[in-house]
């Protein structure tokens, strides 16, 4: 290829991605540089157009809010746990789904249901089935006669993160299997025809084949899931508003910026928050070396 | 071109001119108010010609609050009549019309002065009250009869009261009975629930106008400890998370004794759905001892107009319309709320709906009203940091005191309004 050529080819190729550079800028940097923007600043939400600078006082406000060190707490709570449980499940129900069994379309497709439902509505929808007077469940549970009358799951400090957690494993362990079973469809069977010849065991071919081939895919999966709970919000919100046992730290930043209308120490929040994510991010990326498993 | 197609230009044209008359407006109602919007918008666009679209607010009116915002920050056009609480009156004051000379003299002093002179705000009347409303005590009145109980007139008899009829219920067959269903989930209602349990029996309004903070007294901790005791006993424990709804449910399937709520419970429990028609009862709050107050929790409500809206005077016509004698007292036959109009006070058809108006009259008059005067703009932090202790202290992981000492000391640095 001449080089008039090539140079061409950089031009249409900078005039495509003209349109979506401009996209990015406009949906992601400008509300992001805004944000670090006023967190600066000591504006409000009712008149944010009248506000002095007032340098890291409100990162300071932050970080010594005890309120937002609790929500620091639940966040990682929810999110260490959730995580672990859903990655653990998904990986158990992809490996059944891969394997040859009659009704795997469809077993497939069914368990995608609790993915498709919006937060909002498979929240409402738990929060009756545990409510304490009308829930299904606790009917069940008396109808077994394991409880004398209906436990208040939603109600009590000590519960309330426990329905968090199990909401959002049964809403996203879906996302889990079908991302570890795309890792899994990839294998070569031929590595396990080999195995298999040689006479290893079956845990021995899942410990030193299965889950090696499968890192890159779990380590992505593992990924989204973290930066997603994370910065939860609809679940605990829509099932206890701002109960301080499952505020999240989107909660408490919705809180100062929204309800308070601090839009400075909100975003200040929302800085902290953003920071939070990133930092995690790069270290699961560094754990996990995602950046060389997938050949990057 | 044809005859018939200029015809139907001709057609065209008359109706498009008759309909830019007729303005469209939009305006916000509370959920559980949608039926009556919309008749009040069929009465008003009989009046006028013009009409009202109503839209949904959300079940907890606070999340109310971010849609507001969005929509005056963005000085959208979209809406023009907002329907507003009290305590928000400040937080909005700024994306409000005046409505000061766009609604008659006459018409404004119709309300309570103290009512309308609540949403006076640097010199603008920013909204319209539409109806009072103050906290109430609902009871069956079949399972008191059936027991020869009195009305109980303070906290303890109630809680007497329902604990015996609980347990004899329970024995008789009825295993899901409750003595005593409120709200305690962690919001804004429980600052309401509290504030009445508290001022109900001297233990002061958290803050009192002043800005002094007052809740560290031994009043106000003695009945905390009283309402923490009833959770498990006398109420499911599920209350710790029930909000309005939540809780009205149980008492409408015929569930509880007792049931603390806002007036509008008089109409739902006497719509088809209920179990409990024609067997409910209504009166002041109790109070904690004998000489205090009944202290229901005050929240009048208003409806205002978007500083930003296209169509400000129809807009104000159809907040003078919807908050005016005729609207308020069709409020009341319907859903029993109190009017903010005291000539409706003397109405025999009210009173015939709501016999219990005239002690209201009281009611409102030794009502608690939430700080939000003194607290302002910094109003919802104050009640969220009150709301959240209280339900700490009530779902039992802090100890009341010491946690009234904490709350003070951080209300004294959050209460000071911007």
């Amino acid at each position: 290829m001449s080089a008039k050529l090539a140079r061409r080819d950089h031009r249409a190729a900078w005039l495509f991605l003209l349109p979506v550079t401009a996209v990015i800028l406009l949906v992601a940097v400008w509300p992001l540089a805004r944000t670090f923007y006023f967190s600066f600043t000591n504006a409000y939400l009712d008149d944010p157009s009248a506000y002095s600078i007032v340098g890291f006082d409100n990162f300071i406000e932050v970080v010594t809010d005890h309120s937002w060190w609790i929500a620091v707490k639940n966040t990682l709570v929810f999110t260490v746990i959730s995580v672990a449980i859903e990655t653990v499940l998904g990986l158990a129900i992809a490996l059944l789904l891969n394997s040859a069994i009659p009704g795997r379309g469809l077993a497939r497709a069914a368990i995608l249901v609790p993915w498709a439902i919006p937060v909002v509505v498979a929240t409402k929808m738990w929060e009756w089935m545990l409510n304490d007077q009308f829930g299904v469940i606790n009917k069940i549970l008396s109808g077994l006669g394991l409880v004398d009358h209906g436990i208040a799951w939603t109600a009590s400090s000590s519960l309330i993160m426990g329905v968090v957690i199990f909401v959002d494993v049964w809403m996203t362990t879906p996302f889990m299997v079908l991302l570890i079973l795309a890792g899994l469809q990839l294998i070569s069977p031929e590595i396990f025809e080999a195995a298999e010849v040689d006479g290893i065991p079956a845990w021995k071919r899942f410990w030193s084949i299965t889950l090696p081939m499968l890192r890159p895919a779990i380590g992505v999966a593992v990924l989204f899931r973290v930066l997603d709970a994370l910065r939860m919000f609809d679940l605990a919100y829509v099932l206890a508003a701002s109960n301080e046992n499952v505020m999240t730290v989107s909660i408490y930043a919705r809180d100062r910026l929204i309800s308070f209308q601090e839009l400075g120490v909100g975003s200040a929040a929302s800085t902290w928050v953003f920071l939070l994510v990133a930092l995690v991010a790069i270290i699961i990326i560094g754990v996990l070396r995602l950046d060389r498993a997938t050949g990057a | 071109m044809s005859w018939k197609s200029l015809a139907t230009i001709a057609v065209s044209a008359v109706l498009w001119s008759g309909a830019a008359h007729a303005e469209t407006i939009s305006v916000f109602c509370a959920p559980t108010e949608f039926e009556l919007c919309s008749s009040v918008a069929d009465a008003w666009k009989e009046k006028t010609g013009n009409e009202a679209k109503i839209n949904k607010m959300p079940a907890l009116l606070d999340d109310a609050i971010p849609i507001y915002q969005q929509l005056l920050a963005a000085k959208s056009t979209d809406i023009d009549v907002l329907f507003l609480d009290v305590i928000w009156l400040g937080m909005f004051k700024n994306g409000l019309l005046d409505l000061k000379t766009a609604i008659p003299q006459a018409d404004q002093d119709k309300h309570f002065a103290s009512t309308l002179n609540a949403a006076k705000l640097d010199g603008n009347l920013v909204a319209m009250p539409a109806y009072m409303d103050v906290g109430l005590m609902f009871y069956r009145k079949d399972l008191l009869e059936k027991y020869g109980k009195p009305q109980p007139k303070t906290w303890d008899e109630l809680a007497a009261t329902a604990k015996e009829i609980q347990d004899k219920e329970r024995a008789a067959g009825k295993g899901e009975m409750w003595g005593y269903v409120w709200q305690a989930k962690s919001y804004e209602g429980l600052t309401c629930d509290a504030i009445e349990l508290i001022a109900s029996n001297g233990g002061g309004t958290i803050i009192a106008d002043d800005g002094k903070v007052t809740i560290d007294n031994p009043k106000a901790a003695e009945a905390i400890e009283k309402a923490k005791g009833w959770i498990g006993t006398i109420s499911p424990e599920g209350t710790l998370n029930y909000d309005e709804e939540a809780s009205r449910a149980v008492f409408e399937s015929g569930n509880a004794v007792f049931h603390r709520n806002w007036p509008y419970v008089w109409g739902s429990s006497h719509k088809e759905g209920s179990a409990v028609i024609d067997k409910v009862g209504v009166m002041p709050l109790p109070v904690g001892s004998i000489g205090q107050k009944s202290s229901g929790c005050l929240g009048p409500m208003y409806y205002g107009v978007s500083k930003y809206s296209a169509k400000p005077n129809v807009a104000a016509d159809f907040v003078n319309f919807i908050t005016g004698p005729d609207m308020q007292k069709k409020r009341a036959l319907k859903d029993a709320v109190n009017p903010s109009i005291p000539a409706l006070y003397n109405d025999a058809e009210v009173l015939a709906t709501i016999p219990f108006l005239k002690d209201n009259q009281q009611a409102f008059a030794d009502s608690a009203v939430r700080p939000s005067g003194y607290t302002g703009t910094s109003y919802n932090r104050v009640s969220q940091a009150f709301y959240r202790s209280v339900h700490d202290m009530l779902s039992g992981s802090g100890d009341i005191k010491s946690g009234l000492k904490t709350l003070a000391a951080r209300l004294e640095k959050l209460k000071e309004s911007r």
